[in-house]
């Protein structure tokens, strides 16, 4: 049994059931889940969450949802790595990176298909639909195929051939359409309404679906022993993420997961090409304006951001911090990930790990303080962010002789090696 | 100016169930107020307290968000598609 009270209304407070609904009908601002949290808190424990399955779902609890079988690829429970290398790199001190890379299709998003799909096929749909940047296709299509569901996929016509294939190699419906995300995304907003029998997952199911981003908070809590970081730091695209983020941790002082309430700093990273929060962090603003994105980030290339106004909020209210990269230094960061850590991010990773830098750069993101950054994406899916500038080092005949012409590689011991028929270090 | 004015789910109570409506008007504001008065109880939907469109609410003209044109200033030619569309969704 879930512990969903029902919807409220952000702006308004205006209260709604638990259905397939997003938008309050008078003031048309976003709807949130509300929970009891008393009840929650009568039955959560460490235990019993260290008890469930190793995905999402031993979270149970706390999400909007509950199963017995839940549509599942086994989001979740992704590795939270320390980053010592990378953190001597930039200057820090305790540095994680939550790797999200490692999920079923390779990116956050399967946490937030699962719980939007497993919403849906209890409210009763039979079709998966969204609009998407990539990864959400990839996951919505994915997902689908494991419920039996039949699903529809809308996105951009310029997205990365991996996104594309990873996509429609599931045997749904993938419409390319000529426009921006934000054209794909006021496509799928009108459709709603054309197609009421259809779980748009991120607009008439995006309540629920939403909530799934609230499990990064829970699992970084929980892997560092049940205490939470002092600063976390959160790729923006609609903005949902980070909100969500904030709201997990929010929500683990609230049931008593934590010994106490946490206060974690919320900082956002954004691509230069598309940074509507970050202008309006940097202005002072109180709007969001919106811009044309054009960014290698595709995947955070949204202009019109849902959640921006939250998340510029959250990160105001966390004493966060918010910046844009260039794509020269989103490919700089997914490089200097590899090379210290051995992760292969995507743009967003990229971007993630660039503002990271300029942000402990410029001192918002402390050697003091214990730091996650996370990275939401593999590598896989933009190769050709990259190319032609990564590839081999050099190219040979297959002979010793030009193998020794052309390879010196620096070993630990300091100097060009020449091993010969020396044996290696025991 | 006769524009068509599309009209999302949330607000097709307004409009005895109809998705479009056409209505009079030489720019969207005119166009959105005409609106209010064929169908009364848009505007307090639509508007904020400054008369500006509410933080949630976007609108199209020709499949252009008028935050890119003139915002309720922004010119409508007949025959043209005017778009309510709820801001939250996508991402």
């Amino acid at each position: 049994m879930d512990h969903v009270t029902g919807l409220r209304c952000r702006e308004c407070g205006r209260q709604f059931p638990a259905e397939a609904l997003h938008v309050c009908d008078y003031c048309f601002g976003p709807l949130e889940v509300d929970y009891d949290y008393r009840g929650i808190a009568a039955v959560v424990s460490r235990g019993r969450i260290a008890e469930g399955p190793r995905s999402i779902w031993r979270y149970r609890d706390l999400l909007p949802v509950d199963d017995d079988a839940p549509v599942d690829l086994g989001a979740g429970f992704t590795p939270l790595v320390r980053a010592d290398r990378l953190a001597a790199e930039l200057g820090l001190g305790e540095l994680w990176i939550k790797d999200d890379t490692a999920n079923p299709t390779g990116s956050f998003k399967d946490r937030v298909v699962s719980v939007a799909l497993t919403k849906a096929r209890q409210l009763g749909f039979k079709v998966a639909a969204c609009a998407s940047t990539g990864n959400l296709a990839n996951s919505v299509a994915a997902h689908a195929a494991r419920a039996g569901m039949t699903s529809v996929v809308l996105i951009p016509h310029d997205l990365e051939t991996a996104k594309v294939t990873m996509t429609a190699v599931y045997g749904g419906t993938v419409v390319s359409v000529e426009g921006t995300y934000d054209d794909v995304n006021r496509l799928c907003a009108e459709l709603t309404s054309e197609r009421p029998t259809w779980a748009f997952v991120n607009v008439n199911i995006r309540t629920y679906y939403a909530e799934g981003s609230k499990t990064l908070a829970f699992e970084v809590a929980e892997q560092l022993g049940w205490e939470a970081p002092d600063h976390v730091v959160v790729p923006i695209a609609s903005g949902s993420q980070l909100t969500k983020v904030a709201k997990g941790f929010a929500e683990l002082g609230e049931v008593g997961l934590l010994d106490r309430r946490p206060s974690v700093r919320i900082s956002g990273a954004q691509a230069a090409g598309c940074s509507p929060v970050a202008t309006a962090f940097a202005e002072g603003a109180d709007a969001i304006r919106p811009v044309k994105p054009s960014t290698i980030a595709k995947s955070l290339a949204i202009g019109n951001p849902a959640d921006g106004w939250y998340a510029l909020s959250a990160i105001r209210d966390s004493g966060g911090g918010c910046a844009a990269v260039t794509d020269d230094e989103i490919r700089a960061g997914i490089r200097l990930l590899a090379r210290t850590e051995g992760i292969f991010a995507e743009t967003a990773g990229g971007v993630t790990i660039a503002t990271l830098a300029k942000l402990a750069a410029s001192g918002v993101v402390r050697r003091d303080e214990r730091v996650v950054a996370l990275v939401t994406g593999h590598g896989l899916k933009t190769v050709e962010a990259l190319s032609p500038g990564t590839g081999p080092t050099v190219t040979i005949a297959p002979t010793l002789s030009a193998f020794d012409e052309a390879v010196t590689v620096v070993d630990d011991l300091g100097g060009s090696e020449d091993r010969g028929a020396t044996p290696p270090p025991a | 100016m006769t524009v068509s004015v599309r009209i999302p789910t949330q607000l097709r109570t307004l409009t005895a169930g109809a998705g479009e409506v056409q209505v009079e008007g030489s720019t969207v504001g005119e166009v959105l107020h005409a609106l209010d008065g064929a169908h009364p109880g848009f505007a307090p939907r639509l508007f904020d307290d400054d008369g500006g469109l509410r933080r949630f609410v976007n609108v199209f003209v020709a499949d252009e968000d008028v935050r890119f044109l003139d915002g309720l200033a922004t010119t409508v030619t007949d025959g043209q598609t005017v778009s309510i569309v709820p801001a939250v969704a996508g991402g």
